[in-house]
């Protein structure tokens, strides 16, 4: 096999092709039209597309043929689906080019969006986000309709972009960089407490699947594997994916968070006494 | 202004909801009454299409064997365990049903091995597995197409000293309806009655 091959999708999706082309196209313009104070740094910019790339290899190279037909490889690809991308993509701050593109928009298309802003108001309920982050994991892995959705194409998109799109979310609800004192974004304490919850329901699903004695997904067994393993190596290498990283992610998590909260700490707080201070 | 939004929705929700029970009722969610053994897999695979080389060498579609209800299956003839132990369970399940129904049923056995799987060594292989039973091959981007179509894979292992090699392939039946769609997915372990159990249901549903 050449590069070439390794590079060019295996299962080819115009609609993912050109989603992928419309944010990198989007972030690009966006980047060179804004006013020079607005603009991201390097490195910013460099972890979105790296972030985007990624997501990109997993669902558009040869990648994507190894994670249908190896179970460990499936449980890669949905890590950096639903956590290493989008966790790259949020920490990369990409608001000033969302927000350069939203003042384009005409304000009657701006009024005609905004039932979309109230699903994602209502989606971003912590609880909500909480439940749909860690539901759709716990979804796609039942064992039944993990079989059924190896088996057909079309679920098996919908089971990729779902990831994605959720991990997009969650990940900015946590990441957003806007100082909860002051703006409408989630609270650190709240943010923590979300991120914790989900490395142990997560946890415990790497867990068992771990430590099962029996083929849980046996799928791969059913289906012919990309090369000889063992099923129990595979099974036990993909629920060690679904286990350690996941729950080390919340942690790292966690950790910036608590860093954030304590820079921010008193800042704001400080600068509204101060503020009363002099009006007084 | 509420009541008029409701007003003007009633009929709408009212549409929505009849459409979403019928739905329901009708089973359009693979609602399916059949106890089937093997698995279902009713609009999860698109419909029976091929295009290789039978073991006359003769090429050959997916159409040439329509009619019948057809159990599909992957291998190789040097394959130690798997492949004989299926065909042979298919034989036995083919041969052990009514003789008018035997005709009804077709096994395609579609080799992934071309190198060393000859038209001619395909042929002498499928013979010994009964009458009902076709030998399929094909060069390896038509193999790896239909592989590709119903959701599975195939790998050549490393040659030993002797130049064999072993190959890993899908160990699971996928049976067609006459129509040519897919209906079930069966696994090598389940036993001739049950597969039999399966066929005979498959075949008087629609005759």
């Amino acid at each position: 096999m050449s590069l070439l091959d390794y590079l060019l999708p295996y299962d080819f999706s115009p609609l993912t092709v050109l989603s992928y082309m419309l944010v990198m196209g989007f972030y690009g313009v966006g980047l060179i039209r804004m006013p020079d104070q607005d603009r991201p740094g390097s490195l910013r910019i460099f972890a979105f597309t790296l972030g985007v790339l990624i997501c990109y290899a997993v669902m558009q190279t040869r990648f994507d043929y190894y994670a249908q037909y190896m179970f460990f490889v499936h449980r890669g690809q949905h890590l950096i689906l639903h956590h290493i991308g989008p966790i790259l993509i949020a920490l990369s701050n990409p608001l000033p080019v969302l927000r350069f593109w939203f003042e384009k928009i005409r304000p009657g298309w701006r009024r005609a969006l905004r039932p979309l802003g109230w699903v994602y108001q209502v989606l971003q309920q912590p609880f909500i986000a909480l439940f749909l982050f860690v539901g759709l994991i716990y979804f796609w892995l039942w064992p039944s309709i993990h079989f059924d959705a190896m088996l057909s194409r079309e679920l098996y998109w919908v089971m990729n972009w779902s990831m994605l799109l959720d991990g997009l979310l969650f990940w900015w609800l946590i990441f957003d960089p806007r100082p909860p004192a002051i703006t409408s974004s989630l609270g650190y304490g709240r943010r923590m407490l979300v991120l914790a919850a989900a490395g142990v329901l997560q946890m415990f699903l790497g867990a068992w699947i771990v430590f099962s004695r029996d083929m849980v997904y046996d799928v791969y067994e059913v289906c012919g594997r990309a090369w000889p393993l063992d099923p129990e190596v595979d099974q036990l290498l993909g629920g060690m994916l679904t286990y350690i990283p996941p729950a080390m992610m919340s942690i790292l998590g966690i950790l910036l968070m608590l860093r954030r909260a304590m820079h921010q700490d008193g800042k704001y707080t400080n600068q509204s006494k101060q503020l009363e201070e002099t009006a007084s | 202004m509420r009541t008029r939004f409701w007003r003007q929705r009633t009929n709408i929700i009212s549409a929505t909801l009849t459409l979403i029970a019928s739905l329901l009722l009708t089973g359009c969610f693979g609602n399916d009454e059949e106890d089937w053994n093997g698995k279902n897999i009713s609009g999860l695979m698109p419909e029976l299409e091929f295009d290789l080389i039978n073991s006359q060498g003769k090429s050959v579609s997916g159409d040439d064997y329509s009619g019948r209800v057809r159990m599909l299956f992957f291998g190789f003839t040097s394959c130690p365990d798997v492949c004989p132990t299926a065909l042979q369970k298919l034989n036995q399940v083919t041969s052990g049903l009514d003789p008018e129904l035997q005709d009804e049923v077709l096994t395609l056995f579609v080799s992934v091995d071309p190198k060393r799987d000859t038209p001619e060594r395909l042929a002498k292989y499928v013979d010994f597995f009964g009458d009902n039973i076709v030998g399929l091959t094909g060069k390896e981007p038509q193999l790896r197409q239909l592989a590709k179509r119903y959701r599975t894979t195939f790998g050549y292992e490393e040659p030993g000293p002797d130049g064999n090699y072993a190959v890993s392939h899908s160990s699971a039946i996928y049976v067609f309806d006459r129509e040519g769609d897919p209906r079930l997915l069966m696994r090598s372990d389940l036993s001739a009655e049950e597969i039999r159990h399966d066929l005979v249901a498959l075949i008087q549903e629609d005759s």
